[in-house]
C-alpha cells in the first residue's frame, strides 16, 4: 500500500492510501463529530456532522466516506462547520421526542453528548411532536421509536456484524421508521436471533434491553468490537 | 429545590440579590425593573403567556431556567398527543387518576385555561440565556449566577450545558 | 442482419406507403381523452368508405401540441398536411369523409404555427410520425443505421471523441458533459461494464421522458447500444417509473422488435458486439431519480442515494463502471453519430449545445412538449410559441427545473435558455419541466407546493434534508397562515443555506431552490405576510430582531 499525505488542519499527516479522511483524523487525535459511524460497520454519510472542508472542492465532503488523497487539504473546523452541525443536532431534537429527563440512556447517548459538545444549549426550530410507539414485543429488548435518529446503525450491525438482516427501515423521508423484518412486532420476527448488537450500536436510547431505567442503559460496544476484530483481523480479542 | 441545593452559596447570594417575585415571595405582581428573572417551567396555559409577556416587558435578562423552560421537556409530552388534547389530558389527570372527587377543575377567570401544546419559553417570548439540566445542577447555577453577577454574559460550556 | 437487409426492410416499408397517412397520437395523454377509441374509429371508417389501400391508419406516439390533443396529423403523399385537434372519437366519420372531399367541422391546426415552426426537432424528429410500435417505421426513417456505422466503421475512442465534440451535456439536469463521463467509464478498469438509462422522470410538469419513450423508443435503444459500444459493456438497464406503463409496455415491445431483427442482443449486426437490455421499474420514490439511489434500486436495494465519489462511472452497479444517462440524452446520439458532431455542435450556445425538450405548462395558451435550440430567449418560448398567458392575464414567472429550480420573473423572460444563463438566475435547467405563472400566483404558495414535494420525497437518510425539508415547509406554513416574524423569515434562510450545502445528494442540496429563487425575485411577497415581532428581542444594528 502506497502512503498519501495530506493536511488536517495545517497538521501535516501521513496514512495508507484508501483510508478515509475521519480514520486518519482519529489516528492523530483530531476529533471530528459523528453519529451514523460506528467502528466495524459500514459507512454511509447520512448524518451530516463529520463534514470537513477540502480545498478545492465546493462541496463538505463527509469524512467518514472521503478517501484520502495525496497533498490534501482538509479543515475540520470553522465557523461554518460549526454553526452546520450544531443546525444538524437541533434538527434532530425537534425532529423526535427526546426528553433527555426522562430517557434510560440519559448520560449514555451519543446525541446528548454530542449537543453539549457543540454547543446547543436551546433548541430554536418549533418542537414537532410526532406520534411514536414503542414497540416491547421482544422479551429482551425494548424499542422507542421516539428516541430514534434513524443513523441505521442497529440495521447495519444486523445485517453486517450479526448477518441475520432482522432490521431495516421502512416509509420515507420523516416517516422513515427502523421496522423488524416485514414490519412485524419485533417479538414476532422469526429472523431475529436476540444477540442484542443492534442495542449496542444505538447511539441513543432507542434501542434499550428492557428494565432498564432512567440513565440505566449503558452501551456495551466492546462486544460488536469483539466481533469485528475476531472476522477481519482473526483475533479473539477486545481491541484496546 | 435546586436551587436550594447552593448551600452557603445562598448566602453570599442574599447579600447580593434582592428576591423580588418568585412562588415563595409575597408579591401578587410581577414588578418592574426587574435585573434577572429566571424562568422555570414551560409555557403552557393562557396565563403563563400573560406572564412570560410581562416578564420581558419588566426584566433586563431573562433566563430559561432548567429542561422544562428550555425544551419543554416532561411537562410537553402531552403534546405526543396531538392537537386539541387539552380536554383528555385533564380528563386523565383530574378523573381517570383520581383518587377523591374526580372531576376537571374549571372556574372562568380562576382556573387559566390550557394551550394547545406546551412550548419553551422561547417560542414566546426573547430569551437571553438557556441553563439546561433537570434539573440544572448546583454547581452548575452557582457558576452560571456567579458569572451574572460579575456583569458577565453567562458562558457555559461542556456538560454544564447538558440536557437532562 | 447485415447493413443491406436493414435497408431492404426500410424500402420496402417505403414502397409500401400508402397516399394518404392518418396519424393519430396514442400517448398517455391523448389515450386519456379516449385517442385510443378514435384511433380505432379511424380503422373502422376508412374499412367502411373502402379507403383501406389508399389511407394508411397510423398509431404514433406524441405530436407535441397535447393542449389541444387529442391531435390527428393527415398526411398527403404529394407533402400537403393537415392537422386535427381535439379530436373526438365521433369525429372519425367526419375526418374520413373530409378525406373523400366532404364537409368537416373538426377543428383543424395550423402545422406552421408557431408553437412548431419555431422548433427544432433531434430528439422528438420521430415523434408523432412513427408507429412507436412497429420497428419497421423506424428503420424506414433511417433507424439503427448509425449503430451500424458506430460498430462498423467506428472504434471507442472515435465515438467518444464525437460526441464530446458535439458538445452534448446531460440531459437530466445538471449539464455533466456527456463526453468526459463517457470516456470515464471507458477508462475505468472492469471486466464487466453497464449502461444504464435513467427514465424516473419525476418533476412535477415534466412528461419529456414519457413521450420520448412513449413516441419512439427505438430511438433510445439505438442510444444505448452506440453507448455500450463506446464504453465496453454488454449490458443495459432502462429504468423507467411504474407511473409510466404505457412507455414500459412500448419499451418491451421495442426490445423483443429488435432483438428479433438482431439489432439488440448477442452478435449485433454480426459483429463480436453483444447488448442486452432489461426493464427495470421504479417502485414510487421520486429520490431514484437520484443516480446512485436509482442503481441501489436496480440492485434490488432500497432506493437511497449514497455519497459521491465514487461516481457510478467508476464504480456503479454492483461496484462495475455503469454509464448513466437520461432518456433524452440517449435520444440525441444516433443523430450525432449520423450527422456529425459539427452538426449538432451547430445548434445552440457556446457551451450549451444542440436542443433541448421542454414540457410547457400551467398558465399558458399553449401547452405541450417543444424543442428548441439551446440558447433561444425564454421570451419566445413562453409569448411566441406558448402565446402567453390566457384569459387576459400577464405572466409573472417561468419555473424551471421542477422542485430542483427556480422562478425566472417575466422581467428576466429574455435570458436565452442554457444552462450558464439559468443558472445564473438561480434556476437550472433541469429536465425540462417549464411552468409558467400569470399573475395570479401567489409565489410564497408555489414555493411550499415545492417543499412539501420534496420533504414528502426526501427518503430519510440524511438529517438536512429529512429534517430540514420539514422545518422549512413549516416555518413556510407559518409565513403563509401569516404567524410568521422577520425571525422566521431569517430562521427560512439559514436553513436553505444549511441544507443545501450539507444534504447527501441532489434532491437536499437543491430542494432550498425554489425558496431562494422566489426570495430573491419576489421577495416583497413573503414580507407582506410577515406579523411585527412580539417577543420583546432586542433590535440589532440591521434594524432585524436579533435572532437567539
Amino acid at each position: 500500500m502506497a502512503a498519501k499525505t495530506l493536511t488536517i488542519n495545517g497538521q501535516q499527516v501521513t496514512a495508507e492510501e484508501g483510508a478515509t479522511v475521519l480514520q486518519v483524523a482519529r489516528d492523530a487525535k483530531i476529533n471530528i463529530p459523528t453519529l451514523c459511524h460506528l467502528d466495524g460497520m459500514k459507512d454511509v454519510g447520512a448524518c451530516r456532522l463529520c463534514i470537513v472542508e477540502v480545498v478545492g472542492t465546493p462541496k463538505l465532503l463527509p469524512a467518514c466516506t472521503t478517501v484520502i488523497a495525496e497533498g490534501m487539504e482538509i479543515k475540520t473546523e470553522s465557523d461554518r462547520l460549526r454553526k452546520y452541525r450544531k443546525m444538524t443536532l437541533e434538527l434532530l431534537f425537534a425532529e423526535r421526542n427526546h426528553v433527555c429527563a426522562v430517557c434510560v440512556a440519559n448520560g449514555h447517548c451519543e446525541l446528548q453528548t454530542l449537543a453539549y459538545e457543540q454547543g446547543v444549549d436551546h433548541v430554536r426550530y418549533d418542537y414537532l411532536f410526532p406520534k411514536w410507539g414503542v414497540d416491547t414485543t421482544h422479551e429482551r429488548f425494548g424499542m422507542d421509536h421516539n428516541r430514534c435518529i434513524l443513523c441505521s446503525r442497529c440495521v447495519r450491525a444486523c445485517v453486517e456484524i450479526e448477518g441475520a438482516a432482522t432490521k431495516s427501515i421502512a416509509g420515507r423521508g420523516a416517516k422513515s421508521k427502523i421496522i423488524s423484518d416485514l414490519n412485524e412486532p419485533w417479538g414476532e420476527a422469526d429472523s431475529c436471533t436476540s444477540c442484542g448488537k443492534c442495542v449496542q450500536s444505538c447511539p441513543t436510547g432507542a434501542l434499550f434491553n428492557k428494565g432498564s431505567t432512567v440513565a440505566e442503559m449503558e452501551h456495551d460496544r466492546s462486544h460488536l468490537d469483539y466481533v469485528v476484530t475476531a472476522r477481519e483481523k482473526k483475533l479473539w480479542v477486545t481491541h484496546a | 429545590m435546586s436551587f436550594l441545593d447552593l448551600d452557603e452559596f445562598l448566602i453570599d447570594l442574599a447579600a447580593q440579590v434582592e428576591v423580588v417575585y418568585s412562588p415563595v415571595v409575597d408579591a401578587k405582581e410581577y414588578p418592574e425593573n426587574v435585573d434577572v428573572c429566571l424562568i422555570e417551567g414551560a409555557i403552557c396555559n393562557e396565563d403563563h403567556i400573560e406572564m412570560v409577556h410581562k416578564i420581558r416587558a419588566r426584566t433586563k435578562i431573562v433566563v430559561s431556567f432548567g429542561d422544562c423552560a428550555v425544551t419543554g421537556n416532561v411537562t410537553a409530552i402531552r403534546n405526543q398527543l396531538g392537537l386539541g388534547n387539552q380536554e383528555n389530558v385533564l380528563q386523565r389527570a383530574y378523573v381517570e387518576a383520581a383518587q377523591l372527587n374526580p372531576c376537571i377543575p374549571k372556574l372562568d377567570g380562576i382556573v387559566p385555561p390550557l394551550l394547545e401544546r406546551v412550548i419553551p419559553v422561547h417560542e414566546m417570548i426573547h430569551v437571553d440565556h438557556f441553563l439546561t439540566g433537570c434539573p440544572p445542577s448546583a454547581p452548575r447555577i452557582k457558576s452560571f449566577v456567579s458569572q451574572l453577577l460579575e456583569g458577565k454574559a453567562p458562558q457555559l460550556t461542556g456538560t454544564d450545558i447538558k440536557f437532562g | 442482419m447485415q447493413l443491406d437487409e436493414l435497408k431492404a426492410i426500410a424500402e420496402k416499408k417505403k414502397a409500401s406507403a400508402k397516399k394518404v397517412c392518418l396519424r393519430t397520437c396514442l400517448s398517455a395523454g391523448c389515450i386519456s381523452s379516449q385517442s385510443d377509441v378514435l384511433h380505432k374509429n379511424l380503422a373502422t371508417e376508412v374499412k367502411a368508405a373502402g379507403l383501406e389501400n389508399d389511407v394508411e391508419v397510423r398509431r404514433v406516439g406524441c405530436m407535441g401540441f397535447c393542449g389541444q390533443g387529442p391531435l390527428v396529423g393527415v398526411d398527403h403523399k404529394e407533402g400537403k398536411e393537415e392537422l386535427f385537434e381535439f379530436v373526438k372519437p365521433d369525429d372519425a366519420k367526419a375526418i374520413v369523409s373530409h378525406l373523400k372531399g366532404g364537409a368537416c367541422d373538426v377543428q383543424k391546426g395550423d402545422p406552421q404555427h408557431p408553437f412548431f415552426a419555431k422548433q427544432v426537432k433531434i430528439v422528438r424528429a420521430n415523434g408523432g410520425i412513427v408507429d412507436p410500435e412497429n420497428i419497421e417505421d423506424y428503420l424506414a426513417i433511417g433507424g439503427y443505421q448509425a449503430l451500424h456505422h458506430a460498430l462498423t466503421e467506428m472504434n471507442s475512442e472515435s465515438i467518444i471523441d464525437t460526441i464530446t465534440k458535439s458538445g452534448l451535456r446531460g440531459r437530466g439536469g445538471a449539464g455533466f458533459p456527456s463526453g468526459i463521463k463517457w470516456g470515464t467509464v471507458a477508462k475505468s478498469p472492469g471486466a464487466k461494464k453497464y449502461v444504464v438509462c435513467n427514465g424516473d422522470e419525476g418533476d412535477p410538469g415534466a412528461f419529456m421522458d414519457r413521450s420520448v419513450l412513449e413516441s419512439d423508443p427505438h430511438l433510445v435503444l439505438e442510444g444505448m447500444a452506440i453507448a455500450a459500444h463506446a464504453v465496453g459493456a454488454d449490458q443495459g438497464f432502462l429504468y423507467v417509473r411504474a407511473e409510466y406503463p404505457l412507455a414500459i409496455s412500448r419499451l418491451q415491445i421495442a426490445i423483443k422488435q429488435a432483438k428479433a431483427l438482431g439489432l439488440l442482443g448477442s452478435g449485433i449486426f454480426e459483429t463480436p458486439f453483444n447488448f442486452n437490455v432489461d426493464i427495470r421499474i421504479g417502485a414510487g420514490a421520486f429520490v431514484c431519480g437520484e443516480e446512485t439511489a436509482l442503481l441501489a434500486s436496480i440492485e434490488g436495494e432500497r432506493g437511497m442515494p449514497r455519497p459521491r465519489p465514487p461516481f457510478p462511472a467508476v464504480k456503479g452497479l454492483w461496484g462495475c463502471p455503469t454509464l448513466l444517462n437520461n432518456v433524452e440524452t440517449f435520444a440525441n446520439i444516433s443523430a450525432i453519430i449520423n450527422k456529425g458532431a459539427d452538426w449538432y455542435a451547430s445548434f445552440g450556445t457556446e457551451k450549451s449545445k444542440g436542443t433541448k425538450v421542454f414540457a410547457l405548462t400551467g398558465k399558458i395558451k399553449n401547452n405541450g412538449l417543444i424543442e428548441v435550440p439551446m440558447g433561444i430567449p425564454l421570451r419566445q418560448i413562453v409569448e411566441e410559441m406558448g402565446g402567453g398567458a390566457p384569459d387576459g392575464h400577464s405572466v409573472k414567472s417561468v419555473q424551471t427545473g421542477g422542485p430542483s429550480g427556480g422562478c425566472i420573473p417575466a422581467e428576466h423572460l429574455d435570458t436565452p435558455v442554457d444552462y450558464e444563463s439559468l443558472g445564473k438566475l438561480g434556476s437550472i435547467m433541469g429536465s425540462g419541466g417549464m411552468v409558467v405563472m400569470d399573475d395570479t400566483t401567489n409565489m410564497v404558495e408555489i414555493a411550499k407546493f415545492y417543499m412539501e414535494f420534496c420533504m414528502d420525497e426526501s427518503c430519510g437518510k440524511c438529517i438536512p434534508c429529512r429534517a430540514g425539508t420539514v422545518q422549512m415547509f413549516h416555518l413556510l406554513e407559518k409565513i403563509t397562515q401569516r404567524k410568521a416574524t422577520k425571525r422566521d423569515l431569517d430562521k427560512l434562510e439559514e436553513l436553505c443555506d444549511m441544507v443545501k450545502n450539507t444534504s447527501l445528494c441532489g434532491l437536499g442540496q437543491t430542494a432550498p431552490n425554489p425558496i431562494q429563487s422566489t426570495l430573491r425575485f419576489f421577495r416583497s411577497e413573503y414580507e407582506a405576510l410577515l406579523q411585527p415581532d412580539a417577543t420583546g428581542a432586542p433590535v440589532g444594528a440591521n434594524g432585524t430582531a436579533k435572532a437567539h
